[in-house]
């Protein structure tokens, strides 16, 4: 990781993602049909994100602001490869550690111990090594006692904290954080923190996404204003968060 | 040349790396099938052996052209289309189910596809188990040829992770096959010879009296996937096969090239689409 610092790791070259607007979803068979015959198909579309332009280089942290609905979780999909872009190049050299929507990807029905297992492998991970980390990953979780507890039983902080501790177990080259700190309480937190500290001073890039300004000051010396899918400010955190309240408070009268 | 040995090689070292998660996840239907149910696991045998008796007292009082060993007859075919009819259901929603994971990291879509095709199979080993008992219970003598079922099996098996990739990528654009696989799949069940022989379309007699069924018949014989394994199956359990069966090596190749041919198509299909479905779920 150290080695590499400094070279880009994510190029995002003008990338566009268009979706099906919500409301004109089809998905069955006969609107289809008749959409087809009407020649209306693809009529409606929306584009997440217009012409996007960001490079990213390893050992930096990024934060990704911007209203609901700017396009912020969109663009980190498109960095974990979920999303592909349906103009423009996306490439990023390294693993990746996506906490996007923590603890989403857990089974209500299953254990705690057996979600651990199928997130790590989710992940890419083996079962062996997961083994290997799993009493680390509880450790770090401090929920000794909820392990055979199925996790419809768990609560929306609980589950943060697990997805936590199982996304952080490596030291990835690229981590990924959405909006996933405001669940737990303030210890847990500040421990996430931490951890997040660790591992940035060991080269890992960071992108990080938040509506609290503290840790998106604390955490990142860069930033993206997004608005409507296109990327109205780029460059040092302050200036950008700085603009960003202006444009907010601007707005708001 | 060069790059289609480097595309598959690819391809098997993310199969590898997601070798595990594919275990894991059968582990998981298995375990959650029958959770908190006092008999457990039993059911995968109970509940076949219990359906054919059933089936064995209304078919038997309703059929008058008697099949030899009727109860053997009806629950291979039977447990093999219910292995089919549960693997491609499961299939159809796999993707679409694991909608939550698929959103947050990238992992290969057809691992689950292939995880519920999986599980299925391994509840269809289980209930072999109610074949044997069937088996003992009518005096069939076991022989080594019946160890040759493991070629339909696998027949079936491709099969059906060929359709069922049709089926799911399918059912990520439109929600509405899930309601119409119910029906195909009855019809289907009607059109395979579980509970009939195929000899009951034919009248040995007058063989232009019944045309259309004859008709009918002939269709099955040739184009019903599920005929073929299901007679391969039970050629190497009960030796049975009348006049009008396909002899079985002919079945073999048949199944195979059915089964190569949707394992294709399925996973074309599912390639070419798979880059879409995170919009639809």
């Amino acid at each position: 990781m150290l080695k590499n610092r400094g070279k880009p790791c994510i190029e995002i070259k003008d990338a566009t993602v268009r979706f099906n607007m919500a409301g004109e979803k089809l998905d069955n068979l006969k609107e289809y049909f008749v959409k087809l015959v009407k020649r209306e198909l693809r009529f409606k579309e929306f584009y997440a994100l217009k012409n996007v332009n960001l490079t990213i280089r390893q050992g930096e942290s990024w934060a990704l602001i911007g209203k609901n609905g700017a396009g912020k979780s969109t663009l980190l999909k498109l960095i974990c490869g979920i999303l592909t872009p349906y103009t423009g190049t996306v490439r990023v050299t390294g693993t990746i550690a996506p906490m996007i929507e923590l603890g989403a990807g857990f089974d209500p029905n299953l254990t705690a111990k057996e979600n651990i297992f199928i997130n790590g492998a989710v992940l890419g991970h083996s079962r062996k090594f997961m083994k290997e980390q799993y009493e680390k990953i509880v450790e770090f979780a401090e929920l000794w006692d909820f392990m055979d507890l199925p996790i419809k039983n768990y609560s929306s902080g609980m589950r943060a904290r697990l997805g936590f501790a199982v996304a952080t177990i490596v030291d990835p080259d690229i981590l990924i954080i959405d909006e996933v700190l405001a669940v737990g309480d303030a210890a847990f937190q500040q421990k996430c923190r931490n951890r997040i500290r660790e591992l940035q001073e060991k080269g890992v890039t960071l992108i990080f996404v938040s509506h609290a300004k503290a840790p998106v000051m604390e955490l990142c010396e860069k930033a993206v204003w997004l608005d409507h899918g296109t990327v109205k400010k780029i460059g040092a955190t302050k200036h950008v968060y700085w603009a960003y309240e202006h444009y907010l408070e601007e707005t708001a009268n | 040349m060069k790059r289609i040995i480097n595309t598959c090689m690819g391809w098997l070292r993310r199969f590898a790396m997601y070798r595990d998660l594919l275990v894991l996840l059968v582990q998981r239907d298995i375990k959650l099938k029958y959770r908190r149910s006092f008999l457990g696991y039993l059911w995968s045998v109970l509940n076949p052996l219990l359906s054919m008796l059933v089936m064995v007292v209304v078919f038997s009082t309703m059929f008058k052209r008697k099949i030899e060993n009727f109860p053997v007859y009806l629950i291979c075919g039977n447990i093999l289309f219910s292995f089919m009819r549960e693997a491609t259901n499961k299939a159809m929603t796999s993707v679409i189910e694991n909608a939550s994971l698929l959103k947050k990291a990238n992992v290969p879509k057809y691992i689950f596809t292939l995880s519920k095709v999986t599980s299925s199979m391994v509840n269809f080993v289980f209930s072999l188990g109610a074949l044997v008992i069937v088996m003992i219970a009518t005096k069939v003598p076991f022989r080594w040829n019946n160890l040759l079922i493991i070629i339909p099996i696998v027949e079936l098996y491709a099969f059906c992770v060929g359709l069922g990739m049709l089926l799911a990528s399918a059912t990520v654009f439109f929600r509405d096959i899930k309601n119409i696989w119910g029906v195909i799949t009855l019809a289907w069940m009607y059109l395979t010879p579980i509970f009939y022989s195929l000899g009951s379309f034919y009248n040995d007699s007058e063989p232009n009296r019944n045309r259309a069924a004859t008709a009918l018949g002939l269709i099955i014989r040739r184009f019903n996937p599920m005929y073929m394994y299901i007679q391969q199956f039970r050629y190497f359990i009960i030796q049975n096969a009348d006049a009008w069966e396909v002899p079985t090596p002919e079945l073999v190749w048949r199944g195979a090239l059915v089964a190569a041919v949707f394992l294709v198509a399925g996973t074309l299909t599912f390639n070419a689409t798979k880059n879409k479905f995170i919009l639809y779920i």
